[in-house]
């Protein structure tokens, strides 16, 4: 349980919550209208499709395209994976293989319901099977090696070769950096597709693909047991291939995926109902694997200003807490984000940054949250850099943050060099022990700033989400409600890619999880008349 | 004393001093060996009295901060830059001497391009709020200004420029690991003058490794680099017009 030191208002923080659960249900009736390609995918891949064809095209694209091109994706790829098995004898895998050779999965005859319906149910019990597995080895590593001591010291690699983002990996968890991410090279977000094997080659990243989780898994594995801590592994849930990437992660036992409800269509301009309905399912497959997410909130703050924009975090965290809780997440996966990202000349910014910080702690006490370092102000002057980092350091520890991304000194400058890493790691190390008890010897003035601003970010989230509420979120983003940025409802990328459901669809994936994580909707089934 | 020539070398307490600090990392770990590897290299770079006043074994690694004196220096004489002395004007200035000199709105449309999604540069020179107290060129009431995001292909942002009569171009590149900035700046100078565009528009790029003279060599009329605010982009894109008509 977190401290009390601001005294919140909690008629308003029930108010927030209502209004945030009645703006998630709102999207939720489009949301299971709809399928899109890339949650077709991920039943391929989870059927144990995977591999490319000559051309470099995924065989779970293969597939799912030719049967989207003959019209017939409304009724999901599951029953036509499952009736070419039967019809021929064969596994999911060799059918795509045949696929990529010639063979059409819907010119087939169609077979026994009954056998159909068996094979489907067959194929889905192996795959969660197998994730299930993946969930409980992290729990009995976990068990057995303990995790680091909250906030968690988060650092990125970045190097575009996933063997030398290895070598920085383990250099940065012997340092004592407790979770690792692999930055994605730039553009994958937009690649409807997600690359096969292991890559070398990237910009400003390394390439999201099943094999380079599988290596960087292995690499963790290895340096846990060393440093006798858990490591934890992050990737990007995000983009065009949303559950493909979760069910990828889910299979190769990430630990925490950058997993925002509304993070694409904002910042990469993808497709309204094509985001909504891919992090549905996204956020089902991480929340049946045991995966913590991270909500992106922190990028609002880098386009629109952090002082007067502060609300619109908070109020975005309240509506990714009532996805993810639709989507069966449990309070302990949410990752909500937020950031340090005040201007280093305001005067008593320091104090702000604490009220925001503290606030959403208070509010969220079950979250693992994300906290993110300045960005949008640091420069190339390095050694000012390294002191905005100790500010955000001290921030962090005060207020009970779980999940610390560090900031790096060179953040301005290029991806991170090896040494950069370790001086962050230093740097967070010594003020978060130095200040580790801090904010259990202070309170809060009850009319100081810190509270008065508490508790105006509050009525201002409460005032902003009654005017989300009554537009709805698809209107409320397409007028700029969020990071100052317009997205028009029917537009951006991906958009083709969106199926309307037909009444005799399935995603026999869906409603097994659904059941198991006690999810009341019924999107994994067809459309009602 | 100060000499009285205009020849330098860093400064650290006292003239002539050539106090330079450094620091880098090595592939082996920390030891006598790395020491004296950083010490030779440091020399090699021109350092005289090299002092290693920190050593850090990384696992494998060493990380060294050093001092030393340069033995290089610069004449002051031999320098001409292009342009440094002109002034950038102030948000007020350069909307009155659009009005002026030019007795229309400017239109500009910026985009991140090819592949770069990193909008902090464009939105520090575009957005309303702009960057450190300098608005952005949408707050500009002579400037129509039209921001269209990250991850723009070359071929939408021309589109766009000829849609809206755009007078300029902004072009903003922050992700440059293995030179994908120049290869696709190279491609939108080139597509632009294909389609005869080139000379039609006043073409700018930024971006942290950005300058004048890369811009110049790949066929941009400037370039900016870090530390540039909205105003010293209105300025250029202001003058440059007013030059052509």
């Amino acid at each position: 349980m977190s401290n009390q030191l601001l005294a919140l208002d909690e008629e308003k923080v029930r108010k927030a919550r209502h209004l945030a659960r009645s703006i998630a249900q709102g999207v939720q009736a489009d949301i299971e209208l709809n399928t899109t390609v890339s949650v077709e995918r991920t039943v391929a891949r989870l059927y144990g499709i995977d591999g490319a064809n000559h051309a470099g095209v995924p065989l779970a694209n293969v597939v799912v395209d030719q049967v989207n091109g003959a019209g017939c994706l409304d009724r999901g790829i599951s029953y036509w994976i499952a009736n070419a098995a039967v019809a021929l004898d064969r596994t999911p895998q060799q059918i795509a293989e045949e696929c990529a050779r010639g063979l059409r999965l819907t010119d087939l005859e169609t077979q026994e319901p009954n056998r159909v319906a068996q094979a489907e149910e067959d194929y889905t019990n192996q795959a969660l099977a197998a994730i299930s597995r993946q969930r409980q080895r992290r729990e009995a590593l976990k068990e057995k090696l303990g995790l680091g001591r909250e906030p968690l010291k988060y650092v990125i690699v970045a190097s575009g070769n996933i063997f030398a983002d290895v070598e920085q990996a383990k250099s940065a968890a012997r340092q004592g950096a407790d979770i690792i991410a692999v930055i994605r090279t730039t553009a994958q977000s937009l690649l409807d597709y997600v690359p096969y094997g292991t890559t070398t080659e990237g910009f400003g990243g390394t390439y999201a693909t099943q094999a380079n989780f599988k290596v960087m898994r292995e690499a963790l594995d290895e340096v846990s047991e060393e440093v006798g801590r858990y490591i934890q592994l992050v990737n990007y849930c995000s983009g065009l291939c949303m559950p493909e990437i979760a069910a990828m992660g889910a299979l190769e036992r990430l630990d925490m995926m950058l997993n925002d409800a509304m993070y694409g269509i904002l910042f990469r301009d993808i497709n309204m109902d094509r985001t909504f309905a891919d992090q549905y399912f996204s956020r089902m497959i991480n929340a049946y694997a045991g995966i913590i997410i991270n909500t992106g909130e922190d990028n609002y703050l880098t386009t629109a200003d952090a002082f007067e924009h502060a609300h619109t975090v908070l109020a975005s965290n309240f509506i990714n807490e009532q996805m993810g809780l639709a989507a069966g997440l449990q309070n302990w996966q949410l990752g909500l984000g937020h950031a340090f990202e005040l201007d280093p000349k305001m005067k008593n910014g320091f104090l702000y940054e604490l009220a925001t910080a503290q606030t959403i702690r208070q509010i969220f006490p079950e979250a693992p949250l994300k906290y993110m370092p300045p960005t949008k102000y640091m420069t190339g002057d390095i050694f000012m850099g390294h002191v905005q980092n100790a500010m955000f350091n001290l921030a962090s520890v005060m207020t009970g943050q779980s999940i610390h991304l560090l900031g790096m000194l060179t953040e301005a400058i290029h991806t991170p060099h090896l040494s950069d890493r370790i001086l962050s790691i230093e740097n967070a190390q010594y003020v978060m022990e130095n200040a580790r008890d801090l904010a259990q010897e202070i309170s809060f003035r009850p009319d100081g700033i810190i509270q008065q601003r508490s508790a105006a970010i509050l009525s201002q989230v409460v005032d902003f989400l009654t005017e989300i509420e009554a537009k709805g979120l698809k209107r409320a983003i397409s007028q700029g409600y969020f990071a100052d940025i317009k997205r028009p409802e029917a537009g951006g990328k991906g958009g083709e890619g969106v199926i309307r459901k037909g009444i005799d669809y399935s995603n026999p994936f869906m409603n097994r999880m659904q059941q198991e994580l006690g999810i009341k909707t019924g999107a994994g089934k067809g459309r009602p008349f | 004393m100060k000499p009285k020539d205009n020849v330098i070398k860093p400064y650290g307490d006292a003239w002539g001093d050539g106090q330079v600090q450094m620091s880098f990392t090595l592939p082996v770990p920390a030891g006598p060996t790395a020491m004296e590897a950083a010490k030779r290299l440091a020399a090699q770079m021109g350092l005289e009295a090299v002092q290693v006043v920190s050593m850090k074994d990384l696992h494998g690694f060493s990380h060294f901060i050093l001092y030393g004196s340069c033995r290089h220096s610069v004449d002051l004489d031999q320098i001409s830059v292009a342009d440094a002395g002109e002034e950038a004007m102030t948000f007020e200035e350069v909307n009155s001497f659009i009005a002026e000199e030019i007795g229309r709105k400017i239109v500009a449309v910026g985009a991140c391009t090819g592949t770069d999604a990193h909008t902090v540069g464009l939105d520090a020179i575009m957005n309303m709020k702009g960057y450190d107290g300098d608005y952005g060129l949408e707050r500009y009431p002579m400037i129509e200004a039209y921001n269209l995001g990250s991850q723009v292909p070359n071929e939408v942002l021309l589109q766009k420029a000829v849609e809206v009569k755009a007078d300029a171009i902004l072009v903003s590149q922050v992700v440059t690991q293995k030179n994908v900035h120049i290869q696709n700046l190279t491609e939108l100078i080139e597509m632009a003058e294909a389609e005869n565009l080139r000379e039609k528009l006043i073409m700018v790029v930024g971006g942290p490794r950005i300058d004048r003279a890369l811009a110049a060599e790949l066929g941009f009329d400037a370039g900016f680099g870090p530390g540039t605010t909205a105003r010293h982009v209105s300025t250029f894109i202001a003058r440059e017009l007013a030059r052509r008509l």
